[in-house]
């Protein structure tokens, strides 16, 4: 049985040394019938059998989310200190850098570049008045509220500061009690007003729809919501409770028993070593890092001495054990040139 | 959402398995395992024989 | 005489066309016995063979228990115990996708199997793989569910530090479904047919030539006392099979053979430079 050869347009290029882990002999020798399209379906249905059984046996997991609501009717002091760093923005979000703040000297850099801040602020984010003002402003009917809101937007920037920096001082010992935030008396002006309507609102769930990109019904967009939740603690303690923080290489988890995702071993991994666990530039560094490795990982055939690896380890041997049994004097045409005749 | 559909409930506390600075869920390691038990069986069981015919 | 419409294309056919230069050049590459092979190399005797069909026949149930979940839309699966059961079917062919994918790849590697003209084919296994991560991670993004929140928030650290995040927010919902449902299945769809494509072009990578020690396990003495020069370009000309049960001619510059052993004495002999020194693998001796 003849057999088209693979490479049948000759190339003119320079002669050049047999090296066994780049170059081959075609194969010269004898062929076995082999079903492609019969393996194609039996794998397939295969896959079929193991994933019906999988779903039946163990299902999937479907945990709700946080929302709002949910983390400010469980840890309603959480919530309102994270609304005043919203507020006043000095939370994470709110000195994030680009692609939501123009924050001086925010950005990961790899050395001596910065490709976050190349690209800038795409997703501008104010946090007082997406998280805070503007969401309060929809609430009809509140008169004191309305006060507060006019009076605060009202004064001049370093008022607002000093009231903020009070507020913030007696919310670090707020209490919730009887369904109400409690903190001491100060001299924080109307930002108790603010924070306190904020707190009700949130534990109503409007605020959950408030804070869209585009409160008119429809929305695809979570970023604003998702980032104040992320804000607070809460988030990231019941991550913590089901294995999923970064220290705990949660990256490759699932919550429950369920597997995760495994193949995301060695992005994690370098996660938790150093520098890159305790670096402010680790997650552009662990970035480039697996950029590299997947791009060796692409090149192998060009790399000498990682593309002798399999020879070295002889692993091939075990594969292809039945063809090393069955060698016969015709294996001369499979010789590398330089062991076998010339034949013209 | 209804785990009950489950035969084996998966949800719950996870269980994890700590060496130092690693740490794998039992069910990741149960995936790699089976992946590693397959490359080795795939390479040591026997291949179904059939006619071999020369050129 | 009436002849089919085939017959009647076959006979007319020009290539002055741009569709009959296409056309020539695709049967040239594969034509029907290559891209629908019915034969494989007596070696291709190795269950480590099948992974790379086990992933397709994965991709194809993760295709179709997402079509599935596409029919009723994003929010069916929360509600409804059989959207659960089809979520469970996508979820679970996507792990055994992967977990066939991965040992496919370790297959592959241990084969070397980008020898002989088939970089291209691991290139784009490896790409195959780094956007079916992709398309993994924005189904997982998909979710709206508690797992889809803290994926979210978490991730976007990484991709925000490359400044990525200015174009691609994994907190927009509606983008990272549509990246999962339209866009990467088909960049992985097309990757993936490309793989096929040229694993069926260049064929299944031979095995490594075997050493010294393999051909003494077999009962052959490679005699040489030849140097290796440079090789003249591979594959440009046909060699022909030879046939079985017939010794080598020995030319008269002293080309190296391979006999059965004689009374003939042969000196010992070095391996020519650049083979292997390597350790015996102890496989069963089943042959005289």
């Amino acid at each position: 049985m003849s057999v088209t050869r693979a490479s049948d347009t000759p190339r003119a290029h320079r002669a050049r040394r047999f090296r066994q882990d780049r170059d081959v002999v075609e194969w010269q020798g004898a062929y076995r019938r082999y079903d492609l399209a019969k393996e194609v379906l039996v794998c397939f249905l295969v896959v079929v059998l193991l994933t019906v059984v999988c779903a039946i046996v163990f299902s999937s997991p479907d945990e709700h989310p946080v929302t709002v609501k949910s983390w400010s009717n469980a840890a309603p002091v959480d919530f309102a200190q994270t609304a005043m760093t919203e507020l006043d923005r000095t939370s994470g979000v709110a000195t994030y850098g680009p692609p939501y703040t123009n924050t001086p000297g925010a950005g990961q850099m790899l050395g001596p570049i910065s490709t976050e801040r190349f690209f800038g602020v795409r997703i501008p984010i104010d946090t007082a008045q997406d998280f805070v003002l503007k969401p309060l402003a929809t609430l009809p009917d509140r008169p004191a509220l309305g006060a507060a809101l006019a009076e605060y937007q009202g004064a001049p920037a370093a008022q607002r500061a000093n009231w903020d920096a009070a507020y913030e001082n007696v919310v670090a010992n707020a209490t919730f009690s009887n369904g109400q935030l409690v903190v001491k008396g100060g001299p924080y002006g109307p930002v108790g007003v603010l924070i306190g309507n904020l707190e009700s609102m949130a534990r109503s769930g409007a605020l959950d729809g408030a804070l869209l990109e585009s409160p008119q019904l429809y929305a695809t967009n979570y970023t604003n919501p998702l980032l104040f939740i992320a804000d607070g603690t809460y988030l990231a303690d019941q991550a913590g409770l089901r294995h999923l923080q970064g220290d705990q290489w949660g990256m490759m988890n699932e919550t429950g028993n369920f597997p995760g995702q495994a193949w995301l071993w060695l992005y994690t991994l370098w996660y938790q070593i150093p520098p890159m666990n305790s670096s402010s530039n680790g997650d552009v560094e662990v970035w480039a890092i697996m950029m590299v490795l997947t791009l060796l990982l692409a090149l192998v055939p060009f790399i000498p001495g990682l593309r002798s690896i399999p020879r070295w380890l002889g692993i091939y041997r075990l594969i292809w054990r039945v063809h090393y049994r069955s060698l016969g004097p015709d294996i001369i045409s499979q010789m590398p040139p330089g062991r076998q005749s010339h034949r013209r | 959402m209804n785990l009950l559909a489950a035969l084996v409930h998966l949800g719950g506390t996870g269980k994890y398995i700590s060496w130092g600075v690693l740490q794998i869920s039992l069910s990741n390691l149960i995936i790699i395992a089976v992946m590693i038990i397959m490359l080795v069986a795939a390479i040591a069981l026997p291949f179904p024989k059939h006619e071999t015919r020369r050129k | 005489m009436s002849t089919s419409p085939a017959e009647t294309l076959a006979a007319v056919a020009e290539k002055d066309t741009w569709t009959g230069k296409i056309r020539e050049k695709a049967v040239e590459a594969l034509p029907p016995e290559r891209l629908l092979p019915d034969r494989q190399p007596a070696y291709v005797a190795s269950w480590s063979y099948v992974f790379g069909a086990l992933s397709i026949g994965a991709f194809i149930v993760v295709l179709l228990s997402g079509a599935v979940l596409a029919v009723e839309g994003p929010a069916w699966w929360h509600k409804s115990n059989v959207g659960l059961f089809v979520n469970s079917l996508h979820m679970w062919s996507t792990e055994f996708f992967f977990m066939f994918m991965v040992v496919h790849l370790w297959a592959k590697f241990f084969m070397a199997a980008w020898r002989g003209r088939r970089k291209a084919t691991w290139i784009t296994g490896v790409i195959a793989f780094a956007v079916s991560i992709g398309a993994a991670f924005t189904g997982y993004l998909s979710q709206q569910n508690f797992d889809s929140e803290w994926i979210g928030t978490q991730a976007k650290d990484g991709i925000n530090s490359t400044g990525a995040g200015a174009f691609w927010n994994v907190l927009n919902f509606g983008q990272m479904l549509m990246w999962h449902i339209v866009l990467l299945p088909l960049v992985v769809a097309m990757v993936i047919g490309l793989h096929v494509l040229l694993v069926r072009r260049r064929g299944v990578v031979p095995p490594f030539a075997p050493t010294e020690a393999q051909l003494a396990k077999a009962g052959l003495t490679l005699t040489t006392t030849a140097a290796p020069t440079v090789s003249p370009p591979l594959l440009q000309e046909p060699v022909e099979p030879l046939p079985t049960e017939q010794p080598v001619p020995q030319e008269p510059v002293a080309a190296p053979a391979l006999q059965e052993p004689t009374a003939q004495a042969s000196t010992p002999q070095e391996p020519p430079p650049g083979l292997p020194q390597e350790l015996l693998w102890n496989l069963p001796e089943d042959q005289t």
